[in-house]
């Protein structure tokens, strides 16, 4: 197989001590900074950025990779021990995981889900190996109208059809374009929303967006609203399974990850609809063996939906490296910060610099294995974190988002810039705005007007000239599908995103009630 | 970009009581948009159109900012017939009580002070000032141990990126010391 051969190169470049201390700095701060409460896995890659600055890309990739996979697991362990998940992904796992941690087996919800992590983010970034070049080679092959088609695809499916009201998907998608739209014109180079600033005029620096929106504005809508009493944190042994833990949870595994994977490849993307798939798959299971455990804390119900959640982050680099295209928040950071090392994600990256991705996707699998190798015996240390007093904790994270922001060009116009969007991420959680649309407008933007006016040159000016390629036809019909099925669905039954939300209801009731 | 400012503090009230039918504030917000697609127009119209290039540079502007105000008004449209948004949850949000919103203007002074002295007092300095003050707004009153913590915070970040990672954030005040 001509791709395990360059994969076996990209274990070469990674597999050297240095590396792989960086890689173990990376999992011990993605999963440090993923486990303090109110910070997911987006924020913690964004918060991080700065550190690698100054880097060489293998270096910093395989530090990522750690990052990335440290703060997704960090993010589970807060809902297993908190039953307060800080991400839609992680609903399902706090839903039987922290009946499992009342119910005293915390070691076993965390082991599982640690296990269950490494098993479906190895086999997931092992298809990616396989189909990211497949999908690459085909890449190459297709136009602007295509890619333009594509991103459309992209801004659609996150804005109307994930999220709960499209309404609002659509004020963040628009918002993030406009602050996309600020600096140089790609072509006349005619500054654009700059108000006569130079420093605008050099374009919004997206990891002083990601920071200001995510960390700034989440630390600042917890400022407003601050749990006066402090949540009940479960202690925690060093996690283990017995046999029959073993017996109960590799099945939800495998079926997680095959839930998983798919929806994280495809640009529908978003790891809820998988997670929730595979925790009914489960229950289904449970119920038909007669050893139904579920609403009590049953091991398949963290095991499935774990496995699920990062078989689909790993989903998400077929799209992402094949396409440049990202679809969920994280996934849309990551792209930032490949940029930040003038990297181009899309069909051109897997033969322009093959020794970047191979080493980046040898990365993923070296982060994973480190990650539990380290975890399992660290749990109960990261644990005791849940129990920072809050006013340090976000003191903390203000810091933190300062110093990320100012590090990236040493402006204290940045930091300024971060001020005005944490405020406009307060202003988003306040109006129940969704995040992801406005990071993916930022991102895609800039990207989708530049393959416009590639395709319009192309056809001189011909509107037509956006669906003279095939699949860039198919394309839109999947767009009209996406728009319209919706409300056919509707129709028939409750809306999905109502449907998604009822087993979220019972985790939010038991809040208020304590 | 001023206008997301000006919104939450007019959230107060529908917050405050449980029970009212419209979520008043989101006007504001709909207005925001209106105003910030029209400044985009605006913006947009004011540019020179180049040669050769049959998109330019005014259509994508032209386009953002004209759904953004249809979607300000599609808002305000929503809120009259008593569309209400849900404020976002979390691990540390408590959403039964009213909104704090003191806390998030000491928060926001505190960071203005950071980015207005941050050149000259330098990183060392300001970024302990960011931690003490950002703790100090959020309730805390162990000052001794949040200044102690914050000076080894920032000094530390600031020999990290001098040393690890060859970013030299500024000395000011303390140069030559550090």
């Amino acid at each position: 197989m001509d791709n395990l051969t360059l994969l076996a190169d990209g274990f070469g470049a990674v597999l050297t001590p240095e590396n792989l201390l960086f890689c173990a700095i990376g999992v011990l701060l993605g999963t440090f900074v993923g486990v303090l409460p109110g910070i997911g896995p987006a924020m913690a890659v964004a918060l991080l950025l700065p550190v690698t600055f100054g880097m060489d890309p293998v270096p910093a990739f395989i530090m990522f990779a750690g990052i990335y996979y440290g703060g997704m697991y960090g993010g589970s362990t807060t809902s297993i021990l908190l039953n307060t998940p800080g991400e839609s992904a992680s609903v399902m796992t706090a839903l039987e995981g922290n009946l499992m941690a009342r119910a005293g087996r915390a070691a076993q919800a965390l082991a599982t889900a640690a296990i269950g992590s490494f098993i479906a983010g190895t086999i997931g970034t092992m298809l990616v190996v396989f189909f990211a070049p497949a999908l690459a080679s085909v890449a190459v092959q297709i136009g602007a109208p295509t890619y333009f088609a594509l991103m459309v695809l992209a801004m659609i499916m996150v804005t109307s059809v994930l999220g709960g009201s499209p309404l609002r998907g659509f004020i963040a998608l628009f918002l993030g374009l406009t602050i996309g739209l600020v600096g140089l014109d790609l072509n006349t180079g005619q500054p654009r929303l700059s108000f006569d600033q130079p420093l605008l005029a050099d374009r919004i620096d997206v990891v002083v967006v990601a920071v200001g929106i995510f960390a700034l504005g989440e630390a600042l809508w917890v400022a407003a609203h601050l749990r006066r009493s402090p949540l009940h944190v479960i202690p925690v042994g060093r996690p283990w399974m017995d046999r029959t833990d073993l017996r109960r949870s590799w099945g939800p595994w495998l079926r997680g990850t095959a839930y998983g994977f798919p929806f994280g490849a495809l640009p529908a993307g978003g790891a809820e609809i998988p997670t929730f798939l595979s925790y009914l798959t489960e229950k289904r299971i449970a119920k038909r063996k007669g050893v139904d455990e579920f609403g009590k804390g049953a091991i398949e119900g963290v095991a499935g939906p774990e496995a699920a959640n990062n078989a689909s982050a790993a989903g998400t680099f077929v799209p992402l490296l094949a396409l440049g295209l990202p679809v969920t928040a994280t996934s849309a950071v990551m792209l930032a910060a490949l940029q930040g090392y003038g990297i181009e994600p899309g069909p051109g990256l897997m033969t322009d610099q093959p020794e970047l991705v191979w080493a980046l996707l040898a990365s993923l699998l070296v982060g994973n294995a480190l990650l539990l190798v380290l975890n399992l015996p660290l749990a109960p240390v990261w644990a005791k974190l849940l129990r920072i007093p809050r006013p340090q904790l976000y003191a903390g994270i203000l810091f933190f988002a300062a110093l990320g922001a100012y590090a990236a060009n040493l402006q204290a116009f940045d930091l300024f810039l971060l001020v005005l969007l944490g405020l406009l991420g307060l202003a988003m959680r306040r109006f129940g705005l969704p995040v992801l649309p406005l990071i993916l407008g930022v991102i895609l933007g800039p990207l989708m007007e530049f393959r416009l006016r590639e395709a319009m040159a192309i056809s001189g000016g011909d509107v037509a000239g956006l669906w003279s390629e095939p699949l860039a036809v198919v394309v839109y019909v999947v767009v009209a599908i996406a728009v319209t099925a919706p409300f056919v669905f509707r129709r028939v039954r409750p809306a999905p995103s109502a449907v998604l939300e009822e087993p979220g209801t019972p985790a939010q009731d038991q809040e208020k009630v304590r | 970009m001023s206008t997301p400012l000006d919104t939450p503090t007019t959230a107060e009230s529908p917050r405050t009581s449980p029970g009212p039918d419209r979520d008043l504030a989101q006007l504001g917000l709909a207005a925001a948009l209106v105003v910030i697609g029209a400044y985009t127009v605006y913006d947009a119209s004011t540019l020179r159109v180049g040669f050769g290039d049959p998109v330019g540079p005014r259509v994508f502007p032209y386009v953002i900012g004209t759904v953004t105000v249809v979607l300000g008004v599609l808002l305000t449209i929503a809120t009259l017939r008593g569309d209400v948004a849900e404020a976002e949850g979390g691990e540390d949000v408590d959403l039964r009580q009213p909104a704090d919103w003191l806390t998030v203007l000491k928060l926001v002074g505190v960071l203005m002070v950071t980015v207005l002295t941050v050149s000259f007092l330098g990183w060392a300095i300001s970024g302990a000032i960011l931690f003490v003050g950002a703790a100090w707004s959020l309730g805390s009153r162990t000052l001794v141990r949040d200044v102690i913590v914050g000076l080894v915070l920032s000094v530390s970040s600031w020999y990290f990126f001098h040393e690890g990672l060859g970013v030299i954030l500024p000395a000011g005040i303390l140069d030559g010391v550090l």
